[in-house]
């Protein structure tokens, strides 16, 4: 009787859910030929500590980041292609900061200002680092967030204010606009060239089994502060009246507009706090990464809408976990495939998960 | 709108009579250009043949765009994926067998031009259908994220070394990874005289053309009949989505267009609908990229940076979503204007001041301005930068669009089905031929247009 129900289910599940099956059997082949790895010695403990560490701090990066597009996704109904220049912006707002505090009386101000446009300036000379120059680093990331926060309210005042009423379509090729006029406009003042920002931080290693993973100042410092800064929004979600309102906007614009929400005013801190989350997102992952380009923001946006997708739009925590996933998923499947392919794998997982769930993981809980 | 509709019944002969116009002013712009840049006959010629291939290009890619989103409502935004696998399969079975020592790292399999072209054209069209299979039940910026990803996937494939080469029926094959690939085919307009036997004859219209080009003639004519040769195309193309558009499938593209769950209750296929109208428009975007860089002698991934697909997309939004004479004209427009223009004006420059020293970098434009009131060194460096600027334009030109003028020159103009004439005073103001429920489908009932609704209601598809 039980081996008959339970051929039986088993049967019903392989009828009903053919992909979640393919996708077992792939998942199980996939871990195989790992432990198989593992095994024989091919694979190393090491290098898989360091890539899941790699996937963990690229994860964090992509959360912090997606939670700002998720929170406007579900608000504002539209998918913003301008998220990933705003993280770019952040990002060089930040940095003009640090290299100015770092660098001031060592080299031109002007090049500092451009972070070192040309390659006028090397952050590596300068030194910069969270051990060596704490305070730059610091003052860089509040002014990231608030450059961020002061560009998202400033576009959406004058761009997709007018239009907010149109469908998320118009919304979606306006922003695409935005997108490419900013960036350019930043490859116009800082220019084309990807830089080095930091010096060599120090690391310590930490031994597993059979070999080293190296864990530095800056993979700390991003740990620390994103998680710190996921904490917050989490607790200004459920605690605060503006979270509750935000969820209610999230649900239903019209009901919400009824009940005396003050949507406009609830747009508004959708965007500062979104934008804030972007801006030090993007100065944290120049942080961590090192080098400096005006396109890092436009590759990044891919994986962050893959992430938001995957956690489901419009749910904080959706984004976290599926950043981490997403991460995870760019920095391991080099054990598998070609490391010119990490990038299609992640996805690859978001076109998996819109298959076999449309909603996403997290799907039916709209923001936080 | 009215704007449009005085425009529109001002020149004689409508659409056709705006088009030629519009053509007629964009090319007496750039033979006067050439005039002031002191261009003699064979740099005006250059100048026309280079305008019209751009043209050609860009109308074509908006006609295959305008099948997704104008008529079906597709959300494309990876063309430039699908030109990219066209461009790279046309080159993998086309270019000649690899020898070695030759110029070219990889070889190809080495079959005719017009088999590599075909095969380009269906590898388009498959990858549109293993895109579509996921994204097209889903909702629409479902697609568009799925389709530039697509897009990014692709030019990181054929970026990575392990594409480079690899071993196909026997013969070393590749796409040659980052450093690009070489066409070292026979050239196309060669194949193509060559393949109806009237090699000779162009040849000898080449040496008659000596009597206005004296030196080297064979450039310039190449360029001016490739040019008319994608103008060629162009026809081909209005005509066949013209005709895809009126016959009973357009119809159905529409309805999906409008209001799909409708589509669906009245028993159609929607699914099945919508995956050949994109397979359809990928091959098309596919021999588009496939024209584009035939000519070019060499492909490399970075050319297929999602810039492109936003180039198209802005093509179309000027001329208009829903209509394909919109779409020519966007894509002329475009062109002429917002991607040919501003290299003009900087060759313009150049001209009129000769020996400008331009500063390297935005850090030596701008401190003279700072310390002495001085802007010429940062005009000279915008004047410098003016490629990257062009795409700050264009990102400019379509918010501007979008809050002003969503319809475009020509868009979303409403084909009936009936025998006798619906037509309402006005056309509707719905934008951009969207794909939910904000498009008033039922002739909504807006303040400048409640009479023509009641009259009007039947003409929507």
């Amino acid at each position: 009787m039980g081996i008959a129900e339970t051929y039986s289910r088993g049967r019903e599940f392989a009828i009903e859910r053919p992909f979640a099956l393919v996708l077992g059997v792939i998942a199980a082949v996939l871990l195989g030929d790992l432990l198989l790895g593992l095994a024989t010695g091919q694979t190393q403990f090491a290098d898989i500590g360091t890539l899941v560490w790699d996937g963990l701090m690229r994860g964090l990066v992509i959360g912090l980041a997606g939670i700002g597009l998720s929170m406007t996704y579900s608000i504002l109904n539209f998918a913003n292609f301008a998220h990933g220049d705003y993280i770019t912006a952040g990002a060089f707002s930040g940095w003009a900061t640090t290299y100015l505090i770092a660098g001031l009386g060592r080299a031109d101000i002007g090049a500092l200002l451009l972070v070192g446009a040309g390659g006028s300036v090397y952050g590596g000379t300068i030194g910069i680092g969270m051990l060596s120059t704490p305070l730059a680093v610091v003052a860089g990331i509040v002014v990231a967030g608030a450059f961020a926060i002061a560009l998202s309210l400033g576009v959406d005042r004058f761009i997709f204010k007018p239009v907010r009423n149109e469908d998320g379509i118009t919304l979606l090729i306006t922003s695409i606009g935005v997108a490419f006029a900013l960036r350019y406009l930043m490859q116009f003042v800082f220019g084309s060239d990807v830089r080095g920002t930091t010096a060599q931080p120090p690391s310590i290693g930490l031994y597993l089994i059979d070999g080293t993973v190296f864990i530095d100042a800056h993979d700390i410092t991003l740990l620390v502060i994103a998680s710190g800064l996921m904490i917050g929004v989490h607790l200004l979600l459920q605690r605060t009246k503006l979270g509750k309102a935000m969820r209610a906007m999230a649900d239903n614009q019209d009901l919400a507009l009824i009940t005396g929400i003050p949507t406009e005013r609830v747009v508004r801190s959708t965007w500062i706090i979104g934008g804030g989350l972007t801006g030090i997102a993007g100065y944290m992952f120049i942080l961590w990464k090192g080098t400096l380009g005006f396109n890092d923001g436009w590759l990044l946006l891919l994986l962050i809408f893959a992430a938001v997708i995957l956690g489901g739009i419009g749910s904080i925590y959706g984004a976290i976990t599926g950043g981490l996933v997403i991460g995870l998923t760019a920095s391991m499947a080099v054990l598998w495939i070609p490391s010119a392919f990490a990038r299609a794998a992640a996805f690859v997982v978001m076109i998996v998960i819109l298959l076999v769930k449309p909603s996403g993981l997290f799907s039916g809980r709209s923001t936080a | 709108m009215s704007v449009r509709d005085d425009i529109a019944a001002r020149i004689p002969g409508g659409d056709a009579g705006l088009i030629v116009l519009i053509l007629a002013s964009a090319y007496l712009l750039y033979i006067l250009a050439g005039i002031g840049l002191g261009y003699d006959l064979r740099g005006q010629l250059n100048s026309i043949a280079t305008l019209t291939f751009y043209i050609g290009i860009f109308a074509m890619l908006s006609l295959a765009l305008n099948l997704h989103w104008g008529y079906t409502g597709l959300f494309n935004i990876g063309i430039v994926g699908f030109m990219a696998v066209g461009v790279y399969v046309m080159a993998l079975v086309s270019k000649p067998v690899f020898v070695a020592g030759g110029a070219a790292q990889v070889g190809g399999l080495g079959l005719p031009l017009w088999v590599g072209i075909i095969a380009g054209m269906l590898a388009a069209a498959i990858l549109g259908l293993v895109v579509a299979l996921p994204a097209l039940r889903l909702r629409a910026d479902y697609l568009a994220i799925v389709t530039i990803a697509m897009s990014e996937i692709v030019r990181f494939s054929f970026l990575s070394g392990n594409l480079q080469e690899f071993n196909l029926f026997g013969t070393k094959v590749g796409f040659g990874g980052g450093s690009g690939l070489i066409l070292d085919f026979v050239p196309p307009l060669e194949a193509l005289f060559r393949s109806v036997g009237l090699w000779g004859v162009y040849l000898g219209f080449v040496e008659a053309f000596q009597a206005i080009v004296p030196r080297n003639p064979k450039p310039v004519v190449d360029g001016l009949i490739y040019g008319a040769l994608l103008l060629g195309f162009v026809a081909v193309y209005f005509w066949l989505l013209k005709r895809t558009g009126e016959s009973p499938f357009g119809r159905v593209l529409k309805a999906i267009r409008e209001d799909e769950d409708v589509a669906n209750a009245l028993g159609k296929n929607t699914d099945g609908f919508k995956i050949k109208s994109f397979m359809l428009g990928c091959a098309l975007m596919g021999l588009a990229g496939i024209l584009w860089l035939m000519p070019q002698g060499a492909v490399t991934p970075n050319f297929f940076r999602p810039r492109v697909t936003f180039f198209v997309w802005i093509a179309l939004i000027i001329g208009g979503a829903g209509s394909n004479t919109g779409s020519v004209l966007g894509g002329a427009v475009f062109a002429a204007v917002l991607y040919q223009g501003p290299r003009y004006f900087q060759n313009l420059v150049g001209t009129v001041f000769p020996n400008l020293d331009s500063p390297s970098g935005f850090g030596q434009a701008i401190s003279p301005l700072i310390s002495q009131f001085d802007p010429v060194p940062l005009l000279l460096y915008t004047v410098d930068s003016i490629r990257q600027l062009q795409l700050v334009v264009m990102g400019l030109v379509l918010i501007w669009l979008m809050h002003n003028r969503p319809e475009g020159l020509l868009g979303h103009r409403k084909e009936t089905a009936s025998v006798i004439s619906l037509d309402r005073p006005k056309s509707m103001t719905a934008a951009d031929g969207g794909t939910d429920g904000e498009v008033r489908t039922d002739g909504g009932v807006t303040e400048d247009d409640s009479t023509a609704a009641v009259e009007g209601g039947a003409s929507d598809e």
